[in-house]
């Protein structure tokens, strides 16, 4: 799954920590989402989703529908 | 959108909080055997009373941990419950498997001692140290 993460966080000049906190996750979790080595479950999406203000769709893409 | 501090966040100190409340039933439980080991020859003579007591409180602290365990891994974020139980998973597999294969040995005459559980437990204690540094390096 591609995802838009960390485009989205430098946008708003977001450090990795400071999303991290924001979702209640590890920083270590935010990077692995980032890097695409980990697919954050549903809540955790839907969390990034209202973070954002954007739809799931927006910040996550499924690379088989690509 | 307002941001929290870099500072640690409610989850994070709750998380802290679990895995002291962890530390501590886990050196409970490893005192508690350690008396219920020693106890009976060392300090009570074997009286049985005294020793069905400290098994109890060694069963007891055991649950205990077992319980911090469990609250633990409920603490922990996605990906490290993630790692957490793919270690898991690894560490009894590893054990299942290592544990009948070292007993067989015995069996068939391939071995001359008995095989001996704490082997088995030091096994799998190495094998979850190795799995979880492997998880956390996979996702680094």
């Amino acid at each position: 799954m591609k995802n838009r993460l960390k485009v989205l966080r430098a946008e708003r000049d977001w450090t990795q920590a400071q999303l991290a906190n924001e979702l209640e996750v590890s920083r270590q979790t935010v990077n692995a989402i980032e890097k695409g080595k980990f697919d954050p479950s549903l809540p955790l999406a839907f969390k990034a989703a209202r973070l954002f203000e954007l739809s799931i769709e927006e910040i996550f893409q499924d690379e088989a529908a690509t | 959108m307002m941001m929290k501090t870099d500072g640690c966040s409610d989850w994070e100190v709750a998380k802290a909080r679990n895995s002291v409340r962890l530390m501590f039933w886990t050196i409970g439980w490893v005192l508690t055997l350690a008396l219920a080991a020693f106890g009976p020859k060392l300090i009570w003579n074997f009286q049985t009373a005294l020793t069905i007591l400290a098994v109890l409180v060694n069963l007891g602290a055991g649950a205990g941990m077992i319980m911090a365990n469990g609250r633990h891994l409920r603490g922990l974020d996605e990906l490290h419950r993630k790692i957490f139980l793919d270690t898991c998973a690894l560490t009894l597999g590893a054990g299942l498997v290592s544990g009948l294969s070292y007993e067989l040995l015995e069996d068939v005459r391939l071995i001359s001692f008995q095989p001996e559980i704490p082997h088995l437990v030091i096994l799998m204690c190495l094998t979850f140290l190795v799995g979880l540094i492997a998880g956390h390096r996979k996702y680094r």
